[in-house]
């Protein structure tokens, strides 16, 4: 496993790179071993240090950090500062390491004691509130998704071994789907942040006639406000639009505008 | 010899989560034995209350990275139930097709990845590409197969995304479909060539007298749906199940935990052969008859095994369920659905075990309480009186510090522990 790896026959360094997780499902983790035809290739390309979930051994002499997850106990932000001590490239790997994900879903209740009692009752039990990994380190670059895209994450971290700069998509989910000719999610009566979601997963759910949930945060050059006007054009609630506005922490400024604005307290 | 050891692993790795393990014995006598969840909880349970059911199963789904479409279906029939949904023939099919390939891929991954690197002393599965590379192509080929099937019925192969209340939003390729069931045939040969493998391997005989649960077949071998049953002889029907898992809380688990009869339980491979031995197929049952295999087994080592003749099982069953939904045209993918005010719950065999999904709904189709038993955590208190019943068991054998270690680790892979699922 340690022999060099050569790119149009010049010898490529192969980085040094260790996994982590905090707060999460380990679906990212598990999606670039789910990328069977092209693991092995994968495997070659960098030398993994430490992936606890796949090996027993554990390097810290690491210089690439891939961590999962979002940060929901205290313990995990000084995880978080010793990974950022190590490491020259810290990546947050998918929704929740960027965004909070799913998990931040909690944060919506203003009762956060309630929280823990509706689940443990009056057992004690020690979290806080849902913050993306960003909220506590210096963080080098982003990998959305719910989960995570192995094609995406195979480019990205190609182009970090060979030194190149990583552009994501401008433009939205739409584009993609557009490009695929699917049917719009519109016109089947379902709503869809298509239109408003980053693009790079080529449509992933739209293309299995589910709408989109955005995942992937806002696209750079997203019409919010032209959003709603979708939505209640065609007859969809604004509960249902904050349901996938909501889900995945990546629109929270916009959510806590459109909630302000007039929505009711939920 | 009195033996001494100290062994201390904290975040126990080639398992899905955190735990720790901490042995101590002194001049043969144990004096700590300990399997200790650390996994932080993320409230999923709060989290569903106050949202619309269509909610539920896309974020259950993402209780689990490994298991996310048992979530998902567990979570789509704990509302089904609720609302007095049932589901068409087709969906049914499609549903149970999806589920067999997630737990073939969770199976796999287990087997090859989690718990073989130890039966072959090595750290890892990586210096298996060079001294093993065969096995390594045979795991691969099993899980993409798998995983393939995954994102043909389910859309995707991890947080699925054709599957919804009221059936699929969209439904799978006939001609692929076909070409599916050529694969699974194949894959046979990959199967036999790992039950050849495991047959080289040295299993460690250890016993400790336990009960099993699992869902109760009726010469059948089901997953989805119907009455609970334990070896030590309780029966219940679905919507009893808190019954049957009695949660509760302790200071080394930020899981809830679980016990029936006894003051632990275990689910998952072992439990489902246990009970419903009966039910395999003469293929699968003869190779769990080879490995000696045959109820009630208590030595939790066995769960791999279990698993290997589950691969075996889902992959038979599979190919007859695509030659049944090939038989008949396409009917409707989705049914209509109408909210009413009920509790639902649903009881799914995912591969770690059974899993509970439980919903409260009120009349506009919001959640008002949400329960989610998982399989490892009704396992975690299994878990850890084995423990102490493997320390015992090494001071009686004279083992060394580094035997005890491995043996400790052995035990809790052989779970194959989804621990931040356990906590979610």
């Amino acid at each position: 496993m340690t022999k060099g790896k050569t790119f149009l026959g010049v010898p490529v360094a192969r980085p040094k790179v260790a996994f982590f997780e905090l707060s999460s499902c380990e679906g990212c983790q598990l999606q670039l071993l789910n990328n069977e035809a092209t693991l092995l290739d994968f495997l070659s390309l960098v030398e993994i240090v430490r992936f606890r979930e796949g090996m027993k051994e554990a390097g810290d002499d690491y210089e690439i950090a891939f961590v999962e997850g979002s940060i929901t106990r205290l313990d995990e932000e000084e995880r978080l500062r010793v990974i950022r001590d190590q490491a020259k490239i810290v990546v947050a790997l998918g929704s929740c390491a960027c965004f909070g994900g799913v998990n931040q879903l909690k944060n919506r209740f203003n009762d956060f004691e309630w929280v823990k009692k509706e689940v443990y009752g009056s057992f004690p039990i020690e979290s806080q509130e849902v913050k993306p990994i960003s909220a506590v380190i210096k963080v080098d670059l982003e990998i959305y998704g719910c989960p995570i895209k192995k094609e995406e994450v195979e480019r990205i971290v190609t182009a970090l071994v060979l030194g190149e700069q990583v552009h994501h998509p401008q433009y939205p989910v739409c584009m993609e789907c557009k490009a695929r000719e699917n049917i719009c999610l519109f016109d089947l009566g379902e709503p869809c942040l298509g239109p408003v979601t980053r693009a790079g997963c080529d449509a992933w759910c739209p293309s299995n006639r589910l709408g989109c949930w955005g995942c992937r945060g806002p696209a750079p050059e997203a019409n919010l406000g032209q959003l709603q006007i979708i939505m209640a054009e065609r007859g969809i609630s604004q509960e249902r639009m904050i349901d996938r506005l909501e889900c995945f922490g990546g629109f929270g400024a916009f959510v806590a505008e459109v909630k302000g604005k007039k929505g009711e307290p939920r | 010899m009195k033996i001494s050891c100290d062994i201390d692993i904290k975040h126990l790795t080639r398992v899905e989560g955190h735990g720790n393990i901490r042995i101590v014995i002194k001049d043969g006598m144990v004096k700590e034995a300990r399997w200790e969840v650390v996994e932080t909880p993320r409230f999923f349970e709060a989290i569903l209350v106050g949202k619309h059911f269509e909610n539920a199963p896309y974020l259950c789904g993402r209780i689990c990275g490994i298991c996310s479409i048992g979530h998902t279906l567990a979570s789509i029939r704990a509302v089904e139930n609720s609302f007095g949904i049932r589901p068409s023939q087709q969906t049914q099919r499609l549903r149970l097709l999806l589920k067999h390939m997630e737990t073939l891929q969770s199976h796999i991954l287990h087997i090859y990845f989690l718990a073989a690197p130890d039966y072959l002393g090595v750290g890892s599965v990586l210096p298996l590409t060079q001294s093993h590379p065969e096995v390594v192509q045979q795991a691969l080929r099993l899980k993409l197969l798998a995983n393939d099937i995954c994102d043909e019925v389910g859309g995707r192969r991890l947080h699925p995304t054709r599957t919804v209340v009221g059936g699929f939003t969209m439904l799978p390729d006939r001609y692929r479909l076909g070409q599916f069931r050529q694969r699974l045939q194949a894959s046979l040969a990959d199967l036999t060539a790992s039950v050849d493998l495991f047959a080289t391997f040295t299993i460690p005989d250890f016993q400790r007298q336990t009960e099993f649960v699992s869902l109760k077949g009726d010469g059948d071998y089901p997953f989805i749906g119907g009455d609970l049953i334990s070896t030590d002889g309780v029966v219940k029907q679905e919507q009893e199940y808190a019954a049957m898992t009695n949660e509760y809380m302790a200071d080394y688990s930020t899981s809830k935990l679980s016990r029936l009869s006894r003051n632990s339980l275990a689910v998952g491979a072992l439990a489902r052969i246990n009970n419903n031995f009966a039910g395999l197929l003469p293929q699968a049952r003869a190779i769990a008859e080879e490995f000696g295999l045959v109820p009630v087994i208590h030595n939790p080592y066995m769960n791999v095994v279990a698993q290997l003749v589950e691969c075996v099982q889902v992959v038979l069953e599979s190919m007859q369920l695509i030659e049944d939904l090939l038989a008949e045209p396409w009917q409707e993918q989705r049914q209509p659905v109408e909210p009413r005010e009920g509790i639902g719950v649903a009881a799914v065999e995912v591969p770690r075990g059974i899993l509970y999904h439980c919903l409260h709904i009120d009349e506009a189709g919001r959640i008002v309480k949400a329960d989610c038993v998982i399989p490892t955590s009704q396992n975690h208190a299994n878990i850890l009186h084995d423990i102490e019943e493997l320390a015992l068991f090494c001071v009686r054998q004279g083992k060394s510090d580094k035997e005890i270690g491995l043996l400790a680790e052995m035990l809790v892979r052989a779970y194959d522990p989804c621990i931040s699922c356990s906590v979610h």
